[in-house]
């Protein structure tokens, strides 16, 4: 097979499978959560259950528009870890996600609920936490590797950890963010029971919540394919240690989830561009020496 | 439960009780109950709910609220009324400002008994509101494709 062919393969498999990789990852999540708080917990298939369900529920929206929204929201998604996984520009791929996050925001904000509206700001705000991390991510990556490329990146004979081991971390650490855990999890979480109900996705009903999850779950595996492009290099065998270290990192995002409260946003805020400035910036600076 | 519905969400409110009945559903939640491992979630959300679960009777003030909640419900949806005061009044019955239970403002569907009602009870309730729950569906469903029809 061509280059290309693989390429294509993989995107495709992406689409198809990416789904049914982070629903089970779900499961697990929530099984596991349940055995740290020492109960029995759901069956891992308990997420697709789920999904299931919510495609039988009535179609009660208070805004037929946000339907719209919300098969935007997905599609751009899509896109994001079809450019990802076919091996295109790195920077182009975050620049589609924040722009598929906005089509949430739009999608929450239209109701004018005042939970959605609140879970909203939230969500902007969690967007000005991360979004200087993920920028910095991709400049990381061109500094180490002289490309944006994805194909690119996976082609060196080195790990790019080796390079961007502060990059991990402040990537690591806006994951938390991303995957709506404790203590970050201001806009909307896993538990609807919080002061902001289920915040942007309070108004979202039967489908559409289902369409929002199945949303998340090709994000989760984007964002894993990303913690995966830190340790992959021309290696074939790279891929085993590539598929533990992204384990390994869901593993500690559901510890995290656990052993936490949930903070305010101003706490969020401050801690993530701290550790931006810190591990992120610390690693660049001493990058950018090195490559002089 | 293995070959019924196996995701429902509830919704629980609280009415006019002691609040025996809420501690007793809260209970149902922790390590020696986990009504998580039946795929239970305890929603805040009535967009997302299935299961309506109300607590203690109904008075002046929360009538209204009990409505709304329900008509935010998506169909299809069940509602348990949990502990006496919500299936009749109970203890509080005589009260000026009481209506009475549960269905003195919406249909209920299950009726849990006990003063306060135990957590298996309510478990149980919960368990025969999922099999009514997927009843429901199919006739919802029927319906659904009559009214397009239509």
């Amino acid at each position: 097979m061509t280059d290309l062919q693989i390429r294509i393969l993989v995107a495709v498999c992406y689409v198809v499978l990416a789904p049914f990789i982070a629903g089970l990852l779900d499961g697990f999540d929530r099984k596991i959560s349940a055995r740290m708080q020492g109960r029995k917990g759901p069956s891992i298939f308990q997420p697709f259950y789920d999904i299931k369900k919510l495609f039988g529920k009535q179609f009660l929206s208070a805004y037929r528009l946000q339907l719209v929204l919300v098969l935007t929201y997905m599609i751009l998604v899509v896109m994001t870890g079809v450019l990802f996984y076919a091996g295109l520009d790195l920077l182009l791929c975050f620049f589609s996600l924040s722009t598929a996050v906005m089509f949430l925001i739009l999608a929450s904000s239209a109701t004018h609920s005042p939970f959605s509206s609140q879970g909203t700001h939230r969500e902007m705000m969690q967007m000005m936490a991360y979004e200087p991390m993920v920028l910095l991510t991709a400049v990381g990556f061109y500094l180490a590797c002289d490309t944006f490329s994805v194909n690119e990146i996976i082609k060196s004979d080195i790990p790019a950890i080796c390079y961007l081991p502060g990059f991990f971390v402040g990537f690591v650490f806006i994951l938390t963010i991303k995957f709506r855990k404790s203590p970050f999890d201001l806009s909307t979480s896993h538990h609807a029971h919080q002061e902001v109900v289920k915040g942007v996705t309070t108004e979202m009903v039967g489908k559409e919540y289902a369409m929002t999850t199945i949303t998340e779950w090709y994000e989760v595996v984007f964002l894993l394919g990303v913690v995966g492009l830190f340790f992959i290099t021309s290696n074939p065998w790279s891929i085993l240690w590539t598929v533990a270290a992204i384990l390994a990192v869901y593993f500690l995002e559901i510890l995290i989830d656990n052993v936490s409260a949930r903070v305010k946003w101003q706490l969020m805020l401050k801690l993530a561009w701290s550790v931006t400035i810190i591990a992120g910036g610390l690693n660049l600076f001493i990058l950018t020496l090195i490559n002089r | 439960m293995a070959k019924i519905e196996k995701s429902p969400w509830l919704l629980h409110y609280d009415g006019s009780s002691c609040n025996g009945c809420d501690i007793e559903v809260l209970a149902c939640t922790t390590p020696v109950y986990d009504v998580e491992r039946f795929g239970v979630i305890n929603t805040g959300n009535p967009m997302h709910a299935d299961i309506f679960l109300v607590t203690g009777g109904i008075n002046s003030q929360n009538a209204e609220v009990v409505k709304q909640i329900y008509n935010q419900m998506p169909n299809p949806k069940v509602v348990l009324a949990v502990g006496t005061c919500a299936c009749t009044g109970g203890i509080f019955k005589e009260c000026y400002n009481i209506l009475g239970g549960v269905d003195t403002v919406i249909p209920v569907d299950i009726y849990v008994p006990g003063c306060a009602a135990r957590p298996e009870s309510i478990i149980d309730g919960v368990v025969q509101a999922v099999a009514l729950y997927k009843e429901k569906q199919k006739t919802w469903k029927k319906e659904e494709k009559t009214e397009k029809g239509a």
